[in-house]
């Protein structure tokens, strides 16, 4: 945690050939005006940079915190400094290519922001999914939820202190990641589904290793409620640390499990279910007080709840293919192509040029580990869209951060940004 | 993906909004609200107060170039009550790249219209803290703007590697 | 076992300087607890229970530039985070080495665009580079053994 006064610039460092341009990035104090209170200004607070190189920021986020002793008078979060630009690297790929794109933006979700894209484009191309298809994502987007709130589960209680969570969330989190690779071959950057369905079909073992997790996970669940429920140490860290009020969190545009915390029933799951998420009988687990701890027990339940998805998936997988047989969007199967001319200019069709989609903007928002991911795409009718943007949760949901973390102690802003369960891929795109 | 289709807005409630519309959109059973700019701001209004639309969901910028109005601002909302989208449009031409912003209704649009000033370089009329967001403060241009390029550097093959290796920035110790 | 039969009778053992000061560099590199993108979750999985990178003298990451060795640059560097990379470069102690882990570190990857810096040897020196997208946590830690060889290998008129 770097102590420096805002207004004082970075000295390029000699030898660096990083341009003066991209050197003038520090805020100085006077733009900064009126966000801080004026307090700052004669020096009466403090001003303390946290990040954007910080342990507990998962990830490079910076913060400008005001302090008075130990109360942080205001927090003015600095974001950008993951922007990949993926936005502007979508427009030049054709649809199917920009299923790739989507694994890196939630990097910690990669199969639901797969889900959101093909929802999309599919919405935009007015394609059917077979069923069959639509249930293996929803049991791999439960999967991918599941491992999601792993990593925040670790990473938010080892930020707070208990670090014996971080292994163990983390030996869990080996045992999807394994499945994942099963059906995809890539533990993390899957790119699993395809516009009309997936990929192929899941290997012969995927039945018995996904039921292996649904046997194994409920305990272990148990074992981190053990550790961490009724922690008095972890209570004190999070009861009644970081509240946001109802009608606040929905102003901020806050979504998920941030939000639901806060006692707000929107899931997107059930407002607006998609991929047949309303065949299957699941609760939404809902918060109170909105606070550090009603967050956490929200997501700790949606895992019970994710569990449950995936055993009624498991159990009324449906047979058949697993991708349209709309020849414009989906690639013909290989043998086909050796003796039908149709197929073979489908499929060169397709892999030199794209398919085209009527000109439209459509938006498809999917339930991520994080809250509401949305995909919005403008097409002109080419096979590249005209622009894609992406509706990240973290980023709205980062936006609420400095009306929760008004008031709170210095050493709770870790364990605020923790629960709402930021990730900057995600926020900076 | 059919399901999401019956949650869409009938377009029977527009009527309370008046003139503020110019035009109404309805592709893949969403709603857009097509309206000018200076009645930007009544329009979402009445939408927060009047027909519950209480969510702000995103907004984000459309570069139409080489078409003309070039810009399209996009707000798109949500009531948590009813379970229903709609969005709101603003054409702006190439030339006058400002629009009132939506700050004072909903704060959420706070740092979404930021992005757009970032990577669009649309001016906000009225938000609060018009900064740079993505970018360095110091960085010039808009990137996502249809005249920058996508790619930045050559992808090296073997016929042109060594120049590709030249035009390469290195650095000292 | 090992060290002790060679110690003889007087307790002492014989070895160049340049042999006994790498191998201790060498075995207990600290890496700068530094990450970006996707590949931090996987350096993350790397020091984790199931891959354990302790194994081979690398448990101890440090958040302070000031006391490591290493920087896994793990993820994509934009723009925006360049200076602060290589401000946090010249901040750490000499010797010190980097590693550009996965493919958008070592040249950009697949963000061939304004915002993503074309590799990170565009901005600090890179030692190895593990390529994948993000590579496995068994690629980072050969990606270290290798490492670990070559300041083996560090003659000693190249200390500075």
């Amino acid at each position: 945690m770097a102590v420096r006064e805002p207004d004082q610039q970075i000295k390029e460092s000699p030898g660096s050939v990083v341009s003066a341009q991209d050197t003038q990035m520090d805020i100085t104090l006077d733009q900064l005006r009126q966000l801080v209170s004026p307090r700052a200004l004669s020096g009466e607070t403090m001003l303390m940079n946290m990040g954007p190189q910080h342990p507990s920021t998962h990830g490079v986020l910076r913060l400008l915190l005001e302090l008075d002793g130990e109360t942080v008078v205001s927090c003015v979060p600095d974001i950008g400094f993951l922007h990949t630009g993926i936005e502007k690297t979508a427009e030049i790929k054709t649809y199917t290519q920009g299923i790739v794109l989507t694994d890196r933006i939630d990097y910690l979700a990669p199969l639901i922001c797969n889900l959101a894209y093909v929802g999309a484009v599919e919405k935009l191309a007015d394609v059917d999914v077979p069923l069959r298809a639509q249930y293996i994502r929803v049991i791999l987007a439960e999967l991918t939820r599941m491992s999601s709130h792993l990593v925040w589960l670790g990473t938010h209680a080892l930020d707070i202190g208990a670090m014996s969570m971080f292994l163990y969330s983390f030996r869990e989190r080996e045992m999807l990641l394994d499945i994942f690779e099963m059906v995809s071959g890539a533990r993390m950057m899957t790119s699993y589904f395809r516009v009309g369905g997936l990929w192929r079909d899941i290997p012969d073992q995927f039945a018995d290793a996904v039921r292996q997790v649904l046997k194994l996970l409920p305990q272990r669940l148990l074992e981190y409620e053990k550790i961490l429920k009724e922690n008095p140490i972890w209570r004190e860290r999070t009861v009644g640390v970081g509240v946001i009020s109802q009608a606040d969190a929905i102003a901020w545009g806050m979504s998920g499990p941030s939000l639901r915390g806060s006692g707000v029933n929107y899931d997107v799951r059930k407002a607006m279910p998609y991929s047949s998420y309303d065949h299957f009988d699941f609760s939404v687990p809902l918060g109170t007080h909105g606070d550090v701890y009603d967050r956490y027990r929200c997501r700790m339940e949606e895992m019970t709840q994710s569990l449950k998805i995936i055993e009624q998936a498991l159990n009324k997988l449906p047979d058949g293919p697993v991708i349209t047989d709309n020849r414009k969007i989906a690639p013909p199967p290989k043998h086909e192509i050796a003796y039908s001319m149709e197929s073979l200019i489908h499929h060169f069709k397709l892999w030199t040029e794209g398919f085209r989609v009527p000109v439209g903007e459509v938006y498809h928002a999917v339930e991520s580990g994080k809250g509401e991911f949305g995909v919005f795409i403008s097409s002109d009718g080419s096979p590249k869209p005209r622009r894609i943007h992406f509706r990240a949760p973290s980023f709205y949901n980062l936006q609420a951060l400095p009306q929760m973390s008004k008031g709170a102690l210095i050493a709770d802003i870790v364990g605020i940004v923790g629960s709402i369960d930021i990730v900057l891929g995600e926020v900076d795109r | 993906m059919e399901s999401q289709k019956k949650f869409a807005m009938s377009p029977s409630i527009l009527a309370e909004l008046g003139d503020a519309v110019s035009e109404t959109q309805i592709f893949r059973d969403e709603v857009t609200l097509l309206c000018p700019k200076h009645r930007l701001l009544e329009v979402l209004q009445a939408l927060r107060d009047t027909q519950q639309f209480d969510m702000f969901t995103f907004a984000t910028c459309v570069d139409y170039y080489p078409g003309e109005p070039r810009f399209g601002i996009l707000y798109q909302l949500y009531s948590t009550t009813r379970n229903i989208r709609v969005r709101v449009k603003v054409m702006l031409s190439g030339n006058d790249r400002s629009v009132p912003s939506a700050c004072s209704v909903y704060h959420a649009a706070n740092w979404p219209e930021r992005e757009m000033y970032d990577l669009f370089g649309i001016h906000f009329e009225g938000h609060p803290d018009l900064r740079r967001i993505m970018m360095p403060p110091g960085y010039e241009g808009h990137p996502l703007l249809k005249e920058n390029p996508a790619k930045v550097e050559e992808v090296a093959f073997s016929f042109n590697r060594a120049r590709a290796w030249e035009d390469k920035p290195h650095p000292q110790e | 076992m090992g060290l002790e039969q060679k110690l003889g009778n007087m307790g002492i053992v014989t070895m160049s300087a340049e042999k006994a000061i790498n191998w201790a560099r060498s075995n207990a590199i600290w890496p700068m607890l530094f990450g970006l993108a996707c590949c931090a979750i996987e350096m993350m999985s790397t020091q984790a229970s199931h891959y354990d990178m302790s194994r081979f003298g690398m448990e101890l990451m440090r958040a302070s530039p000031r006391q490591s060795d290493l920087m896994i640059v793990a993820g994509r560097v934009s723009r925006k985070m360049a200076p602060t990379l290589r401000h946090l470069y010249d901040q750490m102690p000499d010797p010190k080495w980097v590693i550009a882990m996965g493919d958008c570190a070592s040249c950009g990857g697949v963000f061939n665009n304004y915002a993503v810096v074309q590799g990170v040897d565009e901005i600090v020196p890179v030692d190895v580079y593990v390529a994948g997208c993000p590579p496995r946590p068994e690629a980072l830690i050969d990606g270290i053994l290798k490492l670990q060889d070559r300041i083996k290998k560090e003659p000693l008129t190249k200390w500075n």
